[in-house]
């Protein structure tokens, strides 16, 4: 963490302008190699204990996330209930990782979350356009912190990415991270929105440069998120920042994990590029909603050889 | 002779994957008809399209033009093969003369065997006087109207169909007024056939009413017309250049060897020419 | 002294996935398949086919001695007029039939390939099972098409086809060999690798469901003498052959003075080359696609790993931490990535150019990993400080094994690469697609791979230049060696 603060403390506006005349000149990423590697990984078969195991580290991993209109108190309460014991009926089922709320519910999710371990997580700076002024993103980011947000996830400006002010991207990120105070800072890049994977690449690079602890995919929000291409660029850009710097940094993959497949998948991708070392929830993280139920309905199939009856399991 | 009474089919226009009824509500009566099992005897009602349907017909088929263009050309191959043998598995219900389906079935399979073949005859690498690599590639056309034939009534449609399907376009064919009863079956076969919805769309009716709408609707790439009326084809001519539709003038296929003895003229007609150049050094 | 990787510990590991064979339902024992039927040899003898993983038999089948040849040329000669006296179209759905009944059996032949020739069932299910459909798929569609694949000539058949498969892909090489060959009319006996018959004989059985006519096709499993004696018959009109190099040699030069069509796809020591301006992790994969796909036991496979100074270091380093997540286990494990060696004899001649490259100087790194007890192995392995003269860089070993080499300039990876007298594939990994062209068109290969590695396709050509062979198969060129310009005009209806 002090490591972190240091290199966004030395990052000032004219270093920027000089790191950015350098480093627009896009990494190169293959479309057609990344996507078949990603399928080939896919085609792991995952079975028995090797599955039970996969679905409760899966679990142990989930970020449980509502961000909408219509949240309230009372939803937010219900789903971190969900959050700290997922399925009463199996002990063994460990909690989630964190809840992921709006900033103006980070309190009531502190307060159901407290003493139990899960962690309040907060999106801010804009959610999810992150099209406004950076005094509205930052007072954003420090009521989320104030009402006791653990992790922050803030979305990285896509207008000032896609016009090629790259300095202005990382500014943006590190005067975000000066605020977060002790919380942690997840940095999303909006995959959907860049338009290919050099730039993927590219702006997971900017993120980690500018100190982010997480680099994550999506908002949820756009019209893909967390295709098996695009987590494969971001780990393997992981795996060279992290091979140079010595500095670990995690990734979140959102968006569009909607099963128990898709699920493991993920972890097929983590455990065979980066390792098993970061087969933990200190490194990765998913973002989700469905996808708890459908791991929680996969494990009890595990045990009785039976297919589920889907409303047995209640959805927040 | 069994009391059973039997269950009569009802004929519907063939447009995106689903058997509708004519937008206008309106129908022709025609003789014979029905399946096999259960004859009708003083006729049938068809549907008699009207120029929404045609408008449907073509919004349809510019919808599914993407996803089929995208498809492999193998992949395009078996789907026209699976087609065949969709088409072999319903002969004996398909209203159509034996010598008839057989020969549609012929066809099928040799324009199934097209879909992976025609790109190196037609195109190729073009050996310019300069240091590119440049290639020319044929890709389909996009969506292509068909008039079909009154006779023969399955062959007719066929022989068009299949070209214009292995070089990857999407169809809207405007069937004989006459006899149309084998050409709306075809849209059974289609649906057991794995041909994504939209790719086939089939239309009866008065041809005098759908062939000059289907020439003018400018969204339409290309239009065959194998109806064999000249006055037709002169009409046809001025509507197309409207939004210069590529207009091909088929004869009628009466047999097997009419509809596959030049594929390539058929291939290529539905098809435009990509030419592409990339310079070669380091 | 082979260096070790360190294997980081295991939080998850993936449970056996085994494939389960119990759906496959082979005979005790092959006779000869000829003249449309499974028959007992008339001086051949039967023999154990083996699992190169279990060392278990598979199924018992027959070699063919030279009376059984001789029975067999003929069942085609006499078959084969009627063959190619059938319309083109007629022709074609016979071959549909077979496409689609390896479709059908998709999963048995899988299984089975993976049996008996010790590669990964992910690569028989994925790979060689769909390739053999689309082969057969593909030239049903010429059947009736020939003259238009020909620029318009006449064309005939050549006659009788001695066709000769290795043991590396064995139901694919059979049907890159039959498809092509019964398209254009003529009949064909097939003598299947000796460790590897048995998907040959079960695409025997496929050809009797479809009903081709008897004597079309005959599968004769035998070993080498076999294909000797198969390539001096007096009543063979083409002889199709892949296989080494130096039995490629012989079978050329025992045809010497017969004017009988030869093509020969043969051995290949192939250059897969990395610029700095790749797109360095997946120039990785397709390093990994290159050599350790089939365990290396492909022809044109990159066995010479050609990679520009600037980046060999973190290419190498890449590569070696991209080896260690390797799997090579049981074959019929889902989850094997580096199946079984086809054979003892193979084995021995992996250890042993291995063992040459250490007494020549190279530095050798294996990847550490469980060998099973039983059957043959060999673990991946990279040699770094490779001159291009060691033994490893000049010799096929047709195993997991690559050799790295560098260079500094564009000029200098193409005479490396072009050293030598194989030249049936490359790689060529560069973001730059002019260079990438340039550096094609100065290549000595005939299959060139940009930003990709091991990828074939029925529409395809492939085949290789200088030592490694002559001829080529897949698409229009593959109809070439099996036809002959017809001294008859061209009719403009005919639907031949």
């Amino acid at each position: 963490m002090t490591v972190a603060r240091g290199i966004a403390r030395r990052l000032c506006r004219a270093e920027l302008r000089h790191t950015q005349a350098v480093i627009r000149r896009l990494p190169h990423v293959d479309r057609v190699g990344i996507e078949e590697r990603a399928a080939t990984l896919g085609k792991r078969s995952i079975k028995t204990t090797a599955k039970q195991q996969g679905i409760r580290m899966a679990v142990s991993m989930v970020d449980l996330t509502t961000l909408e209109g219509s949240d309230t108190p009372g939803k937010v309460r219900n789903l971190c209930a969900k959050a700290v014991c997922p399925a009463p009926a199996m002990p063994e089922i460990p909690s989630v990782a964190a809840v992921c709320v709006y900033p103006s519910l980070v309190g009531v999710a502190r307060e159901a979350l407290d003493g139990t371990g899960v962690h309040a997580a907060s999106v801010a700076t804009a959610f999810p356009s992150g099209q406004a002024s950076l005094d509205v993103k930052l007072r954003d980011t420090e009521e989320a912190v104030a009402a006791g947000a653990d992790e922050i996830d803030m979305v990285i400006s896509r207008e000032a990415f896609l016009a090629g002010d790259d300095a202005r991207v990382m500014e943006e990120i590190v005067r975000v991270k000066d605020v977060c105070g002790d919380a942690h800072l997840k940095v999303i890049i909006e995959t959907a929105e860049l338009g290919s994977y050099d730039h993927v690449r590219h702006a997971s690079m900017l993120a980690m440069e500018a100190s982010a602890d997480f680099i994550k995919t999506s908002t949820g929000k756009a019209a893909s998120g967390a295709t098996p291409g695009v987590v494969l660029v971001m780990l393997e850009a992981i795996r060279e920042y992290v091979d140079r710097t010595g500095r670990v940094v995690g990734m979140k993959a959102a968006g569009g994990v909607s099963n128990s497949k898709a699920g493991l998948h993920m972890l097929v991708l983590v455990k065979e590029t980066l390792g098993d070392e970061w087969l933990t929830n200190e490194r990765f993280r998913i973002g989700a909603s469905s996808l708890l139920n459908d791991l929680l309905m996969q494990y009890q199939k595990t045990e009785t050889g039976r297919y589920a009856r889907p409303e047995v399991f209640s959805r927040e | 002779m069994s009391s059973r009474l039997p269950i009569r089919k009802t004929y519907k226009l063939f447009i995106g994957g689903a058997f509708v009824r004519s937008e206008s509500g309106r129908y022709d009566r025609i003789e014979g008809g029905a399946s096999a099992t259960a004859p009708s005897a003083g006729g049938v009602n068809i549907p008699r399209a009207s120029r929404k349907d045609v408008r449907d017909a073509v919004a349809a088929a510019r919808k599914a033009r993407g996803g089929w263009a995208a498809r492999t050309a193998y992949n395009r191959g078996q789907i026209l093969y699976r087609f065949a043998e969709a088409l072999e598995s319903r002969a004996a219900d398909i209203g159509a003369e034996r010598l008839d389906v057989e020969a549609s079935i012929d066809v099928l399979v040799h324009y199934a065997g097209w879909t992976d073949k025609f790109q190196p005859v037609l195109g190729g690498i073009n050996p310019v006087a300069m240091p590119y690599l440049s290639f020319s590639l044929p890709e389909p056309t996009g969506v292509v109207g068909i008039v079909a034939p009154d006779a023969p009534p399955l062959l007719g449609v066929i022989a068009e169909l299949a070209p214009a399907l292995a070089a990857g376009n999407t169809v809207v064919a405007v069937l004989s007024g006459e006899r149309p009863l084998p050409g709306l079956d075809l849209g059974e076969v289609v649906g057991i056939a794995d041909l994504p919805g939209g790719v086939v769309n089939l239309l009866s009716g008065r041809r005098s009413e759908l062939a000059p709408v289907l020439a003018g609707h400018h969204a339409l790439d290309a239009i065959v017309d194998a109806s064999g009326d000249p006055a037709l084809a002169a009409d046809i001519d001025k509507l197309a250049a409207e939004s210069v539709t590529r207009v091909h003038q088929a004869t009628p296929a009466e047999s097997y060897e009419a509809a596959t003895g030049d594929p390539l003229s058929r291939l290529e007609a539905l098809t435009e020419l990509k030419t592409a150049w990339h310079p070669v050094g380091a | 002294m082979a260096t070790q990787e360190q294997r980081t510990s295991i939080v998850w590991d993936y449970a056996p996935a085994p494939e389960s064979p119990e759906h496959v339902r082979l005979r005790d024992s092959y006779g000869l398949f000829i003249d449309g039927d499974f028959v007992d040899p008339v001086d051949g003898a039967r023999v154990p086919s083996t699992n190169p993983a279990t060392e278990e038999t598979v199924a018992e089948v027959t070699f063919a001695g030279p009376g059984d040849i001789r029975r067999a040329v003929q069942a085609a000669r006499r078959a084969q007029p009627g063959w190619t006296a059938l319309s083109g179209l007629e022709r074609g759905k016979y071959l549909f039939r077979v496409a689609r009944l390896i479709q059908e059996r998709a999963r048995e032949l899988a299984v089975v390939e993976s049996m008996d020739g010790g590669k990964p069932i992910r690569e028989s299910r994925d790979v060689d099972v769909p390739l053999a459909a689309a082969h057969f798929f593909h030239y049903a569609g010429w059947a009736d098409k020939l003259s238009y694949g020909m620029g318009g000539r006449a064309v005939e058949p050549l006659g009788v086809a001695a066709q000769i498969v290795p043991w590396n892909f064995p139901l694919l090489m059979a049907a890159w060999k039959l498809a092509p060959a019964l398209a254009c009319g003529n009949a064909a006996v097939l003598k299947p690798a000796e460790t590897t018959p048995v998907t040959a004989l079960l695409l025997a059985e496929i050809l009797q469901e479809a009903e081709l006519p008897p004597g079309v096709v005959s599968v004769i499993p035998g070993d080498g003498a076999a294909g000797a004696a198969l390539v001096r018959e007096p009543d063979i009109d083409k002889v199709a052959f892949t296989g080494s190099t130096a039995v490629g040699k012989n079978i050329q030069s025992a045809l010497a003075g017969r004017r009988i069509p030869l093509t020969l796809e043969l051995g290949g020591k192939s250059a897969n080359i990395v610029f700095e301006d790749a797109a360095l992790d997946q120039a990785v994969e397709g390093i990994v696609n290159g050599i350790f796909f089939n365990q290396g036991h492909v022809c044109c496979a990159g066995s010479r790993l050609l990679i520009q100074e600037s980046v060999a270091d973190t290419v190498v380093e890449k590569l070696w931490a991209r080896m260690a997540r390797l799997r090579l286990g049981d074959p019929l494990d889902k989850n094997t990535d580096v199946g079984a060696i086809n054979s003892r004899e193979q084995l021995e001649r992996i250890e042993g150019l291995v063992a040459s490259g250490e007494e020549e100087g190279a530095v050798r790194r294996t990847v550490v990993c469980e060998l099973p007890s039983r059957g043959y192995w060999f673990a991946p392995t990279l040699f770094t400080d490779v001159a291009p003269a060691h033994r490893i860089a000049a010799e096929e070993i047709f195993g997991p094994v690559v050799s790295v080499l560098t260079f500094r300039t564009q000029a200098e990876a193409i005479e490396k690469a072009n050293s030598t007298p194989y030249g049936l594939a490359a790689g060529i990994w560069t973001d730059k697609g002019s260079k990438a062209f340039e550096v094609a068109s100065a290549l000595q290969a005939g299959v060139i791979w940009q930003n990709t590695y091991n990828k074939f396709d029925p529409s395809a050509a492939f085949g290789g230049y200088k030592e490694s062979g002559f001829g080529r198969e897949g698409g229009m060129s593959g109809l070439r060696p099996y036809l002959r310009v017809s001294a008859a005009a061209p009719d403009p209806g005919s639907a031949l």
